[in-house]
């Protein structure tokens, strides 16, 4: 920005030397290193160094995946991979255009997505309300927090059998199997969350008066808010992983049933458009968490790598 | 700001704080060992003692955050704490710190004017991480003055500030104790800290109020004078420092 950062000779280390004005006092022991710190890169932002910046990491966190793409693109036109295998990424745009038209993807994804919509909305619900009753009241606490841990050690796929015995293979099943996916990880995350504010902060809190309402809305809920977002991507992610085994076990329609459907008979290239679209899924979760701890965690001195 | 009609059916021991042989035990060590204090309406009480005495153990109790193993704790019911640390919570603006234990419409108003009154107008809407020390601190002497409370209790509530700063928030509370009409009690290990602020000192020592000290001198005395000296030396003598002095 100013003259003197372009000015300023751009040393990040170099020895001591003599010829400086303040040698050092008589022992000469000193660590002859030095560091000299200049404004950084943002002050003086060269064409350059902005292009550089860019070509380092174009497209932010989805620059390997991008890159794993372009790859896979390249060995597949080259022949490398068998289209029987690995078709090329492009020729997947056409395979999903061509079941779009014959009107087999776009139902398929509006099942599977309402799915998926109803069992996070039944397990995120019943997760909040009993993590916010756990983490608040000692009594909540006894009460799920015994169940849930118990859930959480049976995985997801050695209950769908039961569950079909129990409720039959329609929808239902499915939607209680994604609710399990969504609800564990929200309550556990959430109950820690809670019990995990500050406890000097709680006291200070006491201390200027402030009632129950005022302890819950100001510190206890603000302050699980981090952990709640933890809890809120495990739930997102399970809720997707539960939709794959709710749909691969049986379905006859959605998402599932068409990757089922194309390794029965070996079509390669509509496997990997469902794959595709549930990894764009979980891409949409992630960002969406991620966009609310921008909004909402801006008061955290969080730290940034770099 | 409140109103200062005087009380006279009130007994006078009912105003500012009372502790009447208070024990406090943490295992079977006995910190606090049948002490006895009281701090008259109005009036400054600086608590000194060696580390670990259980000054935070007093205040505490005083605060009503613990309860008393034995004897007596009696204090106002509008009552407010300034820690050590600043206590914040990071997660709220300044003003909303503030306004943490207030109620009513005018909320907003009264911490504005109490963060004018600390020198910090136009920083309602930073976040604690954007603050200094020692503006935290300040934030911290806001938001217990802002509820007008009739005992404040400040626990070493400048020990991490830097001696300049130090000096400013002495200032500070001296002009805040002309407007609030509240007792207080100070805890700290700085003898020079209480001798700038105190109107009465005492020591603690075995559990106990030890040696108690009024300060009658006026704020010229407090900066240099044989009076000072004569108190400073006494106070050393009390903390067992008289050797070094
Ligand atoms: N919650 C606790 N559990 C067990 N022991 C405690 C607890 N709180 C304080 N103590 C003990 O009580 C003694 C007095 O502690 P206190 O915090 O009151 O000291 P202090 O006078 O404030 O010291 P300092 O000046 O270092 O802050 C200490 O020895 C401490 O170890
Ligand atoms: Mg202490």
């Amino acid at each position: 920005m100013t003259d003197v950062g372009l000015v300023a000779p751009p040393v990040r280390e170099e020895p001591y030397r003599e010829s400086h004005a303040e040698p050092p006092a008589e022992g000469t022991t000193a660590s002859p290193r030095r560091e000299v710190f200049l404004p950084g890169e943002s002050g003086r932002r060269t064409a350059l160094g902005v292009l550089r910046a860019r070509l380092r990491w174009p497209l932010g966190i989805y620059t390997t995946p991008a890159v794993v793409l372009v790859l896979w693109e390249v060995l597949a036109r080259a022949g490398v991979l068998s289209p029987a295998y690995a078709p090329a990424p492009t020729s997947l745009l056409g395979t999903a255009q061509r079941l779009w038209d014959q009107g087999v993807l776009g139902p398929d994804l509006a099942i599977s997505l309402q799915r998926a919509g109803l069992g996070l909305a039944l397990g995120l619900t019943v997760g909040i309300a009993a993590g916010v009753l756990g983490g608040l009241l000692r009594s909540g606490e006894y009460l799920f927090n015994g169940l849930v841990q118990i859930v959480n050690t049976i995985p997801l796929l050695a209950v769908l059998p039961l569950m079909i015995v129990w409720f039959g293979i329609d929808e239902f099943t499915k939607v209680l199997l994604i609710s399990f996916g969504a609800g564990v990880p929200m309550y556990l995350n959430l109950f820690s969350a809670i019990r995990g504010v500050d406890q000097r902060l709680i006291e200070m809190a006491r201390t200027t008066g402030a009632g129950r309402l005022r302890l819950v809305t100001r510190v206890l809920v603000p302050g699980a808010l981090p952990g709640f977002l933890v809890g809120l991507r495990f739930s997102l992610a399970y809720s997707v992983l539960g939709l794959v085994a709710a749909e691969t076990v049986n379905a006859d329609q959605g998402l599932g049933f068409l990757i089922t459907q194309g390794q029965t008979y070996l079509q390669t290239d509509q496997v990997f458009v469902g794959l595709a679209i549930y990894s764009i899924l979980g891409l949409v979760a992630d960002q969406f968490v991620r966009a609310l701890e921008r909004v909402l965690l801006r008061w955290r001195p969080g730290y940034e790598a770099a | 700001m409140s109103t200062t009609l005087a009380t006279p059916t009130r007994p006078r021991r009912q105003a500012g704080a009372l502790a009447e042989d208070v024990v406090r035990r943490f295992g079977d060590r006995t910190v606090l060992d049948g002490l006895d204090l009281a701090i008259a309406d109005e009036e400054l009480v600086v608590l000194l003692g060696p580390s670990g005495c259980g000054k935070s153990t007093l205040l505490r109790l005083l605060a009503g955050l613990d309860r008393p193993d034995g004897g007596r704790v009696e204090v106002p019911a509008r009552r407010a704490v300034v820690f050590q640390a600043d206590r914040m919570l990071p997660w709220q603006r300044v003003l909303r710190n503030v306004t943490l234990g207030l109620r009513g419409p005018d909320a907003d108003r009264r911490a504005r004017e109490a963060l004018a009154e600390v020198g910090l107008s136009g920083r309602e809407g930073a976040w604690p991480k954007e603050l200094s020390g020692g503006e935290a601190q300040r934030v911290a002497l806001a938001r217990a003055l802002v509820s007008e409370p009739e005992l404040v209790l400040l626990d070493e509530p400048f020990a991490a500030l830097d001696a300049i700063t130090r000096l400013r928030m002495h200032d500070l509370v001296r002009a805040l104790r002309v407007r609030h009409h509240a007792a207080m009690l100070l805890v700290t290990h700085d003898v020079d800290e209480a001798i700038a602020l105190a109107d009465r000192i005492v020591v603690m020592r075995d559990g106990r109020i030890g040696n108690e000290h009024l300060v009658e001198l006026p704020a010229a005395d407090r900066e240099a004078s044989g009076a000072r000296e004569e108190l400073r030396a006494a106070l050393l003598h009390d903390l067992g420092l008289v050797h070094q002095s």
